[in-house]
């Protein structure tokens, strides 16, 4: 029983994946309805859904598939054009196979109206189907084919070699290789060698053979059976040869000579002498006439299958739960520190013999830190291709025609960072298709295309990735956005603030200007959140909103939530980390460095005055201050901000452990780290540091106001 | 029958000493005894709350009993340990370093020994205690870790807190 359930988990897994890929192929399709490669594949995804649909008894996803596949099928052979409708239905097949899936585990059951009327509409969209593929084509017998997706495909040469009376016996050889290619990819290459010129030929009979190379699911027995009424007559040479040397993925790709060979098309002697002259093989033996050009065609074909089998091997991984990964992460973040360790000791002792394995220990490990991080590496358009739909369906139920472009889909995350970011990026989104790009008819009258853009892009820079959400609607409402914070007390009625503060007044709990509540967004606990949890993923969220022109929105996150680069400083007795990220740049703090004489807090950058956040009294530290402080200028979030320290000591690659629970008010800390020596050194968190520098300024003004008051009376 | 009934009964304790005065915890809650090492501090949090250390690659939070025992804090010596236990916290199981003096023996107390906190007197919060022990050399306080933690406890981090940075600024 329990082997059942994990097979059926399994096909689950599998399921969801092939569900995901219909998903993004139909949205590819819809974008460009002439992809053949995509149609192609659509249909792959469905025919396999259904085909271990009916494997594990889940006949009613293999039925409700049936149905979809058979239209497709019409598609796949341009009997019929891809529609708005078909597209539609499909996305709700989707959904309603999901549903299907998971219906023991969420409780909601798939509504089986609604897959009758899909079922019913589908009909609808190709008449002819019930008499034309009603009968269900082949499903894969091969019991593993759905677990093992490249262990039990296998690639077969068929040859086949017609006898003269075949038409005779009435066989349509079409119909049997059509037969074949509905067990998989099959290339077929036909041979004319032996078709006489016109007036010799006799009609009724048969002078072609093939050759046939099938990659499969469907097992040898599958094959046969297609041949199994002509095999009498007929020369019938299957082989498999995946199983070959050729196909061993660490083989190089198979050259076309070794094919021939392999296939006896061509002796290993005459091979030797051709290649011997430096010209296209192929073309020098068909020159020579020792084969004819279609010998040639067909090895070519199955060198291409061939080549792109190997390519599927190669890909191949393996699935890992991530909580082993996250245990190789933990023991890799101690090897990390003790290595830190190890080397401080080798360097302070100076001994020569123990320095050499120490450094090559060191290299290791950066080595095998590397690549342990890349492992929970990720591309975010995994991510991305969920909001196609999500733009899709929601400017669908607003009436708004919206556009989703997506670049750097390719940039790698780490896979935490990823899984928590999907929240906060489908409330930006959504934001944006609810209150940023503007009804078709709004837009036209402000000269825009009716088609509203939302780009979604994502970026490398420096130790993070920035990813941007980019709308060309009506931008944010800055004087409506300053008028509503103070209605609603947010900032004092007499305030003066710059844009760039009114628009950071959105991420104020309790805030949202829609006046309309629609079921897509505007309840008020939007921005918060999704500014609290990118702060949790350690990252910066940055606003640009022009009116009538559209908003920006730039979250930058860390590559990974495991491992920082950091600057290592000293203040007072303990010594810090600064998120290498952040900063610009380090310099003393001498005398002529300040911006007024009289202004101690500011110093001079460039020509730009930089205000100062002095540590020891964010801290509280009230030893003495060294005659010479260093400061460190970061930028947090466009704030350019001098940190002063006692003194910068360098560069510093660290590991980031939790504080703990007890220590979850610490604001102006985000972590901790294991020094060399031992020692603990906590990593700063900067926006809370300028938080509470601003808190701190804030009440001594109003102490100093009360004193003068209080001196006035 | 007798002889198994007090083996099962009788409970170990640590005793420690802070201002010349005797405590002592469960056995069963501490893991480890350690020598003082360099606290690293926590900034902007309470004074009791003296920071992490580095207990063999985790980073294990430190309080001062003294401070929470509302006693004054002194200058480290030779024989400041840390007693590492383990608490539980909000319902989640934690390790904590609990600064003593100095730690004295491991101890075999029969229950019977063990009156209920006294109601005055003490000069200590008795939230913090679990019972007096009574001994040949005299009493000693056992504490209720657990509570020194508290939801109750924590919370009023935040009011300590907020009356710590109106002080500093």
């Amino acid at each position: 029983m329990d082997g059942n359930d994990k097979h059926l988990e399994t096909f689950r897994q599998e399921a969801d994946e092939l569900l995901g890929e219909i998903e993004t192929v139909i949205l590819l399709i819809e974008e460009n309805p002439e992809d053949d490669d995509a149609i192609n594949r659509l249909f792959r995804s469905v025919h396999t859904l259904k085909g271990s649909g009916g494997m594990f008894g889940l006949t009613d996803i293999a039925n409700f598939s049936h149905g979809l596949e058979s239209v497709l099928d019409k598609v796949r052979s341009k009997k019929l054009a891809i529609s708005r409708e078909l597209i539609d239905l499909t996305l709700a097949y989707r959904d309603q196979v999901g549903l299907m899936l998971h219906a023991g585990e969420s409780g909601v059951a798939p509504d089986a109206a609604r897959v009758e009327e899909i079922v019913t509409r589908l009909r609808a969209l190709s008449p002819s189907s019930e008499t034309m593929s009603d009968a269900p084509s082949p499903i894969p017998s091969a019991p593993a084919a759905l677990s093992l997706p490249h262990g039990s495909v296998v690639t077969y040469r068929v040859r086949f070699n017609s006898h003269p009376s075949l038409f005779v016996t009435g066989t349509e050889p079409a119909l049997l290789l059509d037969e074949l290619r509905s067990l998989g990819e099959c290339a077929v290459v036909a041979h004319f060698d032996d078709v006489p010129a016109l007036e010799d030929t006799d009609p009724e009979t048969c002078h072609l053979n093939w050759d046939i190379v099938l990659t499969t699911a469907s097992g040898l027995d599958a094959i046969r059976d297609v041949f199994v009424f002509v095999e009498d007559i007929c020369k019938i040479d299957i082989e498999d040869i995946s199983s070959d040397a050729i196909l061993d993925p660490d083989a190089p790709q198979p050259r076309l000579g070794d094919i021939l060979v392999h296939r006896g098309d061509v002796a290993p002697a005459d091979l030797h002498d051709q290649l011997n002259r430096q010209s296209r093989l192929g073309e020098l033996l068909v020159e020579s006439g020792r084969i004819s050009s279609t010998k040639v065609i067909s090895a070519l074909s199955e060198q291409q299958t061939v080549a792109r089998q190997q390519l599927a091997t190669k890909n191949d991984s393996v699935r890992v739960p991530s909580d082993k990964l996250d245990a190789l992460i933990n023991l890799l973040g101690e090897l990390v520190t003790n290595q830190a360790r190890l080397s401080q000791i080798a360097r302070n002792t100076g001994d020569m013999v123990l320095a050499v394995p120490v450094e090559e220990a060191d290299r290791l490990t950066d080595e095998l830190r590397d690549i342990v991080l890349n492992i929970r590496m990720m591309p975010i358009g995994t991510t991305f291709s969920r909001f196609k739909r999500l733009v899709r369906d929601l400017s669908g139920e607003l009436d708004k025609q919206i556009e989703l472009v997506t670049e750097g889909a390719e940039t790698e995350l780490d896979k935490t960072v990823i899984d928590r970011l999907a929240d906060p990026l489908v409330h930006l989104i959504r934001n944006s298709i609810d209150h940023g790009v503007e009804h078709p008819d709004e837009r036209i009258a402000a000269g825009k295309p009716a088609k509203g853009t939302i780009k979604l892009t994502a970026v490398h820079k420096g130790a993070s990735v920035v990813i941007s959400i980019i709308d060309d609607g009506k931008g944010l409402d800055k004087v409506a956005i300053l008028k509503k914070a103070k209605e609603k007390g947010l900032v004092p009625p007499d305030v003066n603030l710059s844009d760039k503060e009114i628009l950071a007044l959105i991420f104020l709990p309790g805030f949202s200007t829609a006046t309309k509540v629609t079921d897509v967004s505007g309840r008020g606990v939007g921005m918060d959140v999704v500014k609290r949890e990118i702060d949790s993923l350690r990252g910066s969220i940055d606003i640009q909103s022009e009116t009538g022109t559209g908003t920006r929105i730039d979250l930058a996150l860390p590559l990974t939530l495991a491992i920082i680069e950091g600057l290592l400083v000293h203040v007072g007795e303990d010594r810090y980390v600064i998120p290498l990220s952040a900063i610009e740049e380090c310099l003393e703090l001498t005398a002529d460095r300040f911006a007024t004489t009289s202004a101690r807090n500011m110093i001079q950058v460039r020509g730009t005055p930089v205000p100062l956040v002095r540590l020891r009294d964010i801290f509280g530290l009230t030893d003495p201050r060294p005659p010479l402080e260093q400061a460190v200028v970061v930028d947090v979030g466009q704030l350019r901000v001098g940190l002063v320290v006692d003194q910068v000591i360098g560069n510093h690659q660290t590991v980031i452990k939790s504080l703990g629970k007890l220590y979850r008010k610490a604001d102006c800390i985000s972590g901790a780290t294991i020094m060399g020596d031992g020692n603990v050194a906590l990593i700063l968190d900067l926006a809370g540091i300028i938080r509470n520098a601003k808190s701190d300024e804030a009440s001594a003004i109003i102490r100093n106001t009360e004193a003068r008051r209080s001196a006035l009376v | 029958m007798d002889q198994v009934g007090d083996i099962v009964q009788t409970d170990q304790y640590l005793t420690f000493t802070l201002a010349e005065e005797t405590f002592a915890v469960e056995i069963v809650k501490v893991r480890e005894v350690i020598d003082y090492v360099h606290v690293t501090r926590v900034p902007r949090m309470p004074s009791f709350l003296c920071g992490v250390i580095n207990l063999r690659g985790s980073v294990v939070p430190v309080i001062d009993l003294r401070l929470i025992l509302g006693m004054p804090s002194i200058e480290k010596t030779v024989d400041t340990c840390v007693i590492i236990a383990e608490v539980v916290m909000d319902g989640d199981a934690l390790h904590l370093g609990m600064l003593a003096d100095s730690v004295q023996e491991v101890i075999d107390i029969d229950p019977s020994q063990i009156d209920p906190p006294p109601k005055l007197g003490s000069m200590l919060d008795t939230e913090f205690i679990r019972g007096m022990g009574k001994r040949e050399e005299g009493f000693f306080i056992i504490l209720n870790i657990d509570s020194v933690l508290s939801g109750d406890e924590m919370a009023s981090v935040e009011a300590i807190k907020a009356a710590a940075s109106r002080a500093s600024a």
